[in-house]
């Protein structure tokens, strides 16, 4: 089954990027050779994103993410695993559980 | 009394013989289905051949093939289909740790499922009972109940959760929720949180009964402190209510008519118990060695709180084990650091400072207590109390 697995982190607090892009560099690294990963990708801040409606044929565009969370959307990864369980165990593993939130969702096929 | 083998079998096997079924089909709905179909035909049959000698084996065997009908009828033909028709019949017995049922507690209470649709799911299908059943227990409607079943069953399917024990190195994470579920269901038969009945016998003797295969199936140390702690605390269930149905406090039971047999059976199982529930069947121990309250080794039960991981109601009892050890006052101060949205703490509070002499205060205690107090029973001996003080 396919999961994706969304990293959720607070962008108010300063990343230690050297420290991070190593850590998530070996989270990938494993991903890589146990076959687990499909797909996945670093976001830039949700301050770059921009939020599109289309209200009565009118296109509604608005600056930022869709929700004002303190925690954004800032990276993806898409496993391939055996059932649930397994995909918990990989993102129990992603650096941006410590400090953030990882959400889990099967694919649709 | 049910004279019916079929109702007997019902209660004896069903856990069993829905979880061999879930775990060879996969599929909780289509398991449930085909054990009703099942059940119809053993209803019949049963009455004319009389019944098999293994009769949870037969009902699984008549399950399966009722399954494959349906797979067939449904037109949901796939491996699965000749895959299931290839399996030799089940074996009426299992090894413990691979006994199905046990592959059905860890599904029913995974972490990815809310509170709630744990307790339902594991009374429906480990329980076998039916969601009005559920519904009346909780006092809550049957499409809530009904509908947290679809719910969870539905992520059960679409998210991939396993049917399967975790291994050894997850099983510390894993268990607790088991025990935890089980502990709810005890603790809401024993002390219903509203209603008109202090207490919920079926629910009770549910959780007992699942704490006990549980406990049969994974004899961990954990596990026996939870089956211990039921017991104990189970074994004074009948002594908690008067003949009119009014609440009786500890000290003023008669001990002489709690369950002996269950009492031992507790204190045995203490012994080879570890974690946060063997402590409290610990506590529940000392209390019943004691051949009157007077004699009640309350400095112990003071030591034992001290083991248990702090939280409001830990304390809250701490501090009138402390009262009954060392004077209410000691323990009304401890109280003062107690902070709890329940009936209970401004009822504690009462009791010491009845106990102190301090009559003014206790009334106003009382009617503190009585403001939160969602129980009609627990309300009537808080009111039996406050009347006491002011007459």
């Amino acid at each position: 089954m396919k999961y994706l697995t969304m990293i959720y982190v607070d962008e108010s607090v300063p990343a230690d990027y050297t420290r991070m892009s190593s850590d998530y560099e070996d989270y990938t690294r494993q991903l890589v050779e146990a076959g687990v990963l499909k797909d996945g990708a670093r976001l830039l801040a949700s301050s770059t994103a921009t939020t599109v409606r289309v209200r009565d044929d009118e296109e509604l565009f608005t600056d930022g993410p869709f929700a004002e969370a303190r925690e954004q959307l800032g990276g993806y990864y898409v496993f391939d695993c055996a059932n649930l369980d397994e995909a918990l165990k990989w993102a129990a593993q992603c650096p941006g559980a410590r400090e953030g939130a990882v959400e889990v969702r099967p694919l649709a096929h | 009394m049910h004279t019916d083998p079929l109702v007997a079998v019902f209660h004896a096997e069903h856990g069993r013989v829905l979880a061999r079924l879930i775990g060879l089909l996969g599929d909780f709905d289509l398991a449930e289905e085909a054990l009703a179909d099942a059940y119809a035909i053993a209803a019949a049959k049963w009455r004319a051949d009389g019944v098999p000698e293994h009769p949870a084996a037969w009902l699984v065997i008549t399950a399966r093939n009722r399954a494959i009908d349906r797979i067939r009828s449904a037109r949901r033909l796939d491996s699965k289909l000749a895959a299931l028709a290839e399996e030799p019949a089940p074996a009426p017995a299992e090894g413990p740790v691979l006994d199905d049922r046990l592959r059905l507690f860890f599904t029913c209470c995974h972490p990815s499922l809310g509170r709630q649709a744990q307790v339902a799911l594991i009374l429906r299908c480990l329980g076998g009972l039916s969601t009005e059943e559920v519904a009346r227990l909780f006092l809550v409607s049957e499409s809530t109940v009904q509908q947290r079943i679809v719910r969870a069953k539905r992520k059960i399917r679409g998210a991939g959760i396993p049917f399967r024990v975790p291994g050894q190195d997850e099983l510390a994470h894993r268990l607790p929720a088991v025990l935890a579920v089980i502990y709810l269901l005890f603790t809401e038969g024993y002390a219903a949180t509203s209603g008109p009945e202090l207490i919920k016998v079926g629910l009770c003797e549910e959780a007992i009964r699942l704490s006990r295969v549980l406990h049969e199936l994974l004899p961990e140390p954990a596990v026996s402190g939870l089956l211990a702690l039921l017991l104990l605390t189970d074994a004074r269930r009948a002594a908690r209510v008067d003949s009119v149905g009014r609440l009786v406090p500890l000290e003023e039971q008669d001990r002489g008519s709690w369950n002996q047999a269950l009492i031992d059976e507790g204190r045995q199982l203490v012994s080879g118990s570890a974690g946060p529930y063997a402590v409290q069947a610990a506590i529940a121990a000392v209390h019943s060695d004691a051949p009157t309250p007077e004699e009640t080794d309350w400095p112990q039960i003071v030591e034992l709180y001290g083991m248990l991981a702090p939280s409001p109601m830990v304390e809250l009892n701490r501090a009138i084990a402390v009262a009954m050890a060392s004077g209410p006052e000691a323990g009304l101060r401890l109280l003062e650091h107690v902070r709890l949205d329940s009936h209970l703490l401004p009822a504690a509070r009462a009791d010491l400072l009845r106990r102190a002499g301090r009559q003014a205060e206790a009334v106003a205690a009382y009617e503190q207590a009585l403001d939160l107090v969602g129980n009609q029973v627990e309300r009537e001996y808080l009111l039996r109390r406050r009347s006491e003080l002011t007459t």
